[in-house]
């Protein structure tokens, strides 16, 4: 069996004359935690919008458990879907749904769980991300910004996907409630032995969670390795990014 | 120098057909994949049920008080326009003949669409530019089965059934106005009616509330589904969804009626 969960050869993708993403290379092992870390408008969120067919790339590959994603039919995608979970930036919650049909929409709408099954599974799940079972019945709009996170990694892990992406996790939490998250996050993945994708700016979110980390710049995977060799890269745009300096061969486009 | 100038005028007029024509390439595919998926299961009866509330039911207030008023207004105008040529006693019959054929199917269309169109494209253009959509699609779950065809089915299925309550009340408004106002003798009146009253007038009503419902829906779905931008996007997205729909319901009212009596 191949070990690599995912493989992404030369991934190009752009939108009308701006290049987003360049000839992307990348590798993500089964059961391995990969983030990706890149500035602002770098094509982060194009990257995993991609590797889930919510957009179309241009040119080049990429395989899920070997099957090609890039200009594979619909129905295939869909199945493909089966697998994977994510956990949007914002949330993305239903918010004509309560919470509790938030969580089970996977479990009622495809895997034909009966709906009090469902319920009970979807309280287990919101208990295991640290909700109260008295939170179910509530509207999302309801949750504060953390609580509406942690339901929606609850919705992205009930399904017990393989492959769970994570859209910028702790973006507009306070640091204490990041670092909850990001425990929940390593939590559900390992406890899942799932394969995870995650985009973030958050240098000490991607400390906490990563396997590996790859950096994107300019459409292109310009660095990975573990932390401990960001630690000691001499990789100048790493520095420059994981510093956080304005000075260096990064320049902000204002 | 000349040779420029056609050029650059040669392309302000190219792109916005250019544009044009990408819109209705898009809306066909978008009416196409649409259909498709509300033939096709899985289909989500429920969510039917929920929209059949939302457009039918809830539609009845505003339906029945613009029909019940225009009703009214058109044997206030018939009398007064009649009586010069001693013709009052058409009064029941121009009411049933423009309630039933022009009037309950538009202003049902027109309110609908105003009310429910609008709705629509806020609820779907929200959802596209909160990831909601994106959402669906990583649960497996088709948008188009989940949000389109409920409303489209939903829309054709209720806007015939508003028409013929806006039917009887517009005729019924026609009533109150020519028996209270106007004196007419009630029996003879509603004689009257029932006498003029043809299937083919409640049939076109009908016929203009199913296509109706389809272009509301249609309209309200799309503009939300391709919105984009934040809230400016959305509210644009209402905005067209409204005025495009209102537009071509009175087109197609037009055409319809052309379809039914033209001979």
């Amino acid at each position: 069996m191949n070990e690599n969960k995912i493989e992404i050869r030369n991934l190009s993708k752009a939108f009308g004359k701006k290049v987003v993403l360049d000839g992307i290379d990348l590798d993500i092992k089964r059961g391995e935690s990969l983030v990706v870390i890149g500035g602002s408008g770098t094509g982060k969120s194009v990257l995993i919008k991609c590797i889930q067919g919510l957009l179309n790339a241009d040119s080049g590959s990429i395989k899920v458990d070997e099957e090609e994603v890039v200009g594979a039919p619909r129905k295939q995608v869909e199945a493909m879907h089966a697998k994977m979970g994510m956990l949007f930036q914002g949330g993305a919650l239903f918010d004509s749904l309560s919470v509790w049909e938030n969580v089970a929409f996977g479990l009622i709408e495809n895997q034909d769980m009966p709906k009090k099954q469902a319920k009970s599974e979807a309280i287990r799940v919101l208990r295991q991300v640290g909700l109260a079972p008295d939170v179910a019945d509530l509207s999302p709009s309801e949750l504060s910004g953390g609580m509406q996170k942690r339901v929606g990694l609850a919705r992205a892990i009930a399904t017990r996907p393989e492959i769970i992406f994570f859209d910028e996790p702790t973006t507009g939490l306070d640091p204490i409630m990041s670092d909850v998250i990001n425990d929940l996050i390593i939590e559900s993945v390992k406890g899942l032995g799932a394969t995870a994708l995650t985009i973030t700016h958050d240098m000490a979110s991607a400390r906490k969670i990563a396997d590996k980390i790859a950096m994107l710049y300019k459409g292109k995977i310009i660095w990975q390795g573990t932390v401990k060799e960001m630690d000691k890269t001499d990789n100048p745009y790493v520095r420059q990014f994981i510093n956080g300096c304005s000075q260096g061969p990064i320049k902000v486009e204002v | 120098m000349l040779g420029k100038i056609i050029e650059n005028s040669l392309r302000k007029l190219g792109k916005p057909l250019v544009s044009f024509i990408f819109r209705l390439g898009q809306l066909s595919q978008f009416i196409a994949q649409s259909l498709y998926h509300t033939v096709t299961p899985p289909f989500y009866l429920r969510l039917v049920g929920r929209q059949l509330m939302d457009i039918g039911f809830y539609s009845l207030p505003v339906v029945a008080l613009t029909t019940i008023f225009a009703g009214m207004v058109i044997a206030l105008q018939t009398y007064s326009g009649f009586s010069s040529y001693g013709a009052e006693s058409a009064v029941a019959q121009v009411v049933l003949i423009a309630v039933t054929r022009e009037l309950a199917p538009v202003f049902c269309g027109l309110m609908v669409a105003g009310r429910i169109g609008a709705a629509m494209a806020a609820e779907i253009g929200t959802m596209r530019v909160t990831e909601q959509i994106d959402a669906l699609v990583t649960l497996s779950t088709n948008p188009f089965k989940y949000l389109v065809a409920p409303r489209l089915l939903a829309g054709v299925i209720v806007l015939p059934l508003l028409v013929l309550i806006g039917d009887i009340i517009g005729i019924f408004g026609g009533y109150v106005v020519a028996i209270y106002q106007l004196g007419f003798n009630p029996a003879n009146y509603i004689n009257s009616t029932i006498n003029e009253l043809q299937s083919i007038d409640i049939m076109i009503g009908i016929t203009k509330g199913a296509v109706f419902g389809f272009i509301i829906s249609l309209m309200g779905c799309y503009n939300g589904y391709k919105s984009k931008g934040g809230a400016q996007g959305v509210g644009d997205a209402t905005t067209n969804a409204v005025v495009a729909s209102s537009i071509l319901i009175l087109i197609f009212n037009y055409i319809i009626t052309g379809m039914f009596f033209t001979k």
